[in-house]
């Protein structure tokens, strides 16, 4: 498909950093965690996860991100999508738990209302920075139980999301759904392998799209080869098992660079 | 087991180069899931390159258009990539190289040689790159020359993949031919473009890039039938090969075996898709041996 004209009708600012742009257009057969190529025209293209039907939350960290925190209401940017594997939905009756950390929240935010709509019990472990930086904590509050974890103490749990999992009887879930920084992502699989749930588990992972489109290449990860944005970018803990999580990603020339 | 330019083929398929061939996991996975008889790598050349702005590829209905712009690590980086295909794939891995000059073609080939690729495969064809691919492979004398330039130094076969961006490819294919080729691979994508009609932007990065798929599959038809016909050594055929059928077509204009590139789009495991198809039609027409096929569309007049 060619990019479609998106309008943006409404922006919501998240934090500092952080912008929900929302647009004319709604992507009705979106599952959660499927994500749309945002085309800012004449700087570049680059993927970001539907935080709902017609909006893309963004945090501003390069060129296209800055250019696209330049739009204004009634501005417009191109849009293809959805694209990739979203998260698997629980059946009615089982529990739900969201891991997000940071912008990671934005495709979980989707997930924990139509995991919620499914008839599961979600509930939510959300982290970040600060108490500014929390992301659609009420969204969440409104799908089940919240959880905070902030780096700084100054709202829930002071620490990391890891350190409120630690709490947590976690064998009661039936479906975790993680997202967030790589590190914090690493740290998360790894503990739930040590509590023998991974296999319950999925993870939504970022690398550098290329094409977007599963053709060229340039997002696999190893050692299993599979694409980031087409047998993504929501993989199962099993699928991630002896893979590069955590421990390096690709830059846009295909060099390996160390998380 | 099937014999192109002295490589032993698990099937006559080949994923064609610049398609899930950045890693060396993902070349296995093509090998083993895909069912491809032979691998192509991502174009590596001397120095890293990110590459063109995206959007750098977009469907359209008729095909692909795509800018890539050479993204690779360099052949040092890569070669740890090739390393693990050669290792794991368990068919032949050729190294695609591109180079400005013959002596950035031989330095990349000199760089990429001890991970033992099984043959070269030469880009001088990338329709979309300033200074390399198509801007020296639409010349006869740079293509002889940066030929025989990696001929000099390797001891596997060197394949040259030509553009179909001239007003005649023979000439190109001619010209690989006299500096040693042990094949063409035709063809390459063809230069197109693609504009956003509601801001007037081009919606490639690089603004304009290469036809896939298969609308260009009638154009790689007549060039390898061209080709058949103007060489003596074998035509690897491709461009919008997308089903056992379409593969059999270009071995009837010339071709000695496909390669398949954009099709990996709709599914990985064309490939076996592919080769099952190829036996179940040599069985349905009597045919004793795929070579059959070869350039058969010739004899027919």
């Amino acid at each position: 498909m060619l990019p479609l004209n998106a309008t943006i009708l409404k922006i919501d600012e998240e934090s500092p950093s952080i912008r929900t742009f929302f647009f004319d257009f709604q992507f009705e057969t979106m599952n959660p965690g499927q994500f749309v190529m945002v085309w800012v025209r004449g700087v570049d293209e680059v993927p970001m996860g539907l935080s709902s039907k017609n909006s893309i939350t963004v945090q501003k960290v390069g060129e296209a991100t800055s250019k696209l925190f330049e739009l204004k209401e009634g501005d417009s940017f191109g849009l293809r999508g959805p694209y990739g594997k979203g998260f698997s939905l629980p059946s009615e009756g089982e529990k739900t738990l969201v891991i997000a950390g940071g912008v990671g929240a934005a495709p979980l935010v989707p997930y924990a209302e139509a995991a919620r709509s499914e008839g599961s019990e979600v509930h939510t472990v959300l982290g970040a920075r600060s108490a500014g930086d929390l992301l659609f904590e009420k969204r969440f509050a409104a799908a089940g139980e919240v959880y905070i974890s902030t780096d700084d103490g100054s709202k829930g749990t002071k620490g990391f999301v890891t350190d409120v999992l630690n709490s947590l009887n976690l064998s009661v879930y039936d479906k975790i759904a993680v997202c967030g920084p790589e590190i914090m992502m690493a740290s998360v699989f790894r503990l739930l392998e040590d509590r023998e749930v991974l296999d319950k588990s999925e993870f939504s992972l970022h690398r550098y799209f290329k094409c977007g489109i599963g053709v060229c290449g340039a997002c696999c990860i190893d050692k299993s080869g599979l694409r980031v944005c087409r047998d993504g970018p929501v993989f199962s803990g099993v699928q991630l098992m002896d893979s590069e999580l955590g421990k390096y990603t690709r830059d846009a020339s295909g060099r390996r660079v160390k998380i | 087991m099937y014999t192109l330019t002295g490589l032993k083929l698990k099937n006559p398929t080949i994923l064609a180069a610049g398609i899930l061939g950045t890693t060396g996991a993902s070349l296995c996975r093509v090998a083993h899931e895909g069912g491809a008889g032979a691998v192509v790598t991502k174009s590596i050349g001397p120095m890293p390159k990110t590459g063109h702005p995206n959007p750098s590829m977009v469907k359209l209905d008729c095909g692909f258009l795509n800018a890539m712009g050479l993204p690779n690590p360099s052949y040092p980086s890569f070669f740890q990539e090739l390393e693990i295909a050669k290792k794991d794939a368990g068919v032949p891995v050729i190294a695609s190289i591109f180079g400005g000059n013959p002596a950035e073609f031989k330095e990349v080939a000199e760089g990429l040689l001890p991970a033992k690729p099984d043959a070269f495969e030469l880009n001088v064809s990338c329709p979309h790159a300033e200074g390399y691919g198509a801007a020296v492979g639409s010349n006869p004398c740079f293509v002889e020359a940066i030929t025989a330039a990696v001929k000099d130094i390797v001891n596997v076969p060197v394949w040259v993949k030509l553009t179909p961006n001239v007003s005649d490819i023979t000439c190109i294919g001619n010209a690989a031919e006299a500096g040693g080729a042990d094949a063409v691979v035709a063809i390459n994508t063809l230069k197109g473009m693609a504009i956003d009609i509601e801001s007037g932007y081009p919606v490639l990065g690089n603004r304009s890039g290469g036809l896939s798929g298969k609308a260009v599959k009638p154009v790689a038809i007549k060039c390898v039938y061209d080709l058949y016909t103007a060489l003596e050594i074998p035509v690897i055929g491709v461009g919008g090969v997308s089903s056992w059928q379409d593969a059999v077509e270009m071995m009837m204009a010339g071709a000695a075996a496909v390669q398949v590139g954009s099709a990996v789009y709709d599914r990985l495991d064309i490939f076996s898709e592919i080769s099952t198809g190829i036996e179940a039609f040599l069985q349905r027409k009597g045919y004793s041996d795929v070579k059959k096929l070869i350039g058969l569309a010739h004899e027919m007049v």
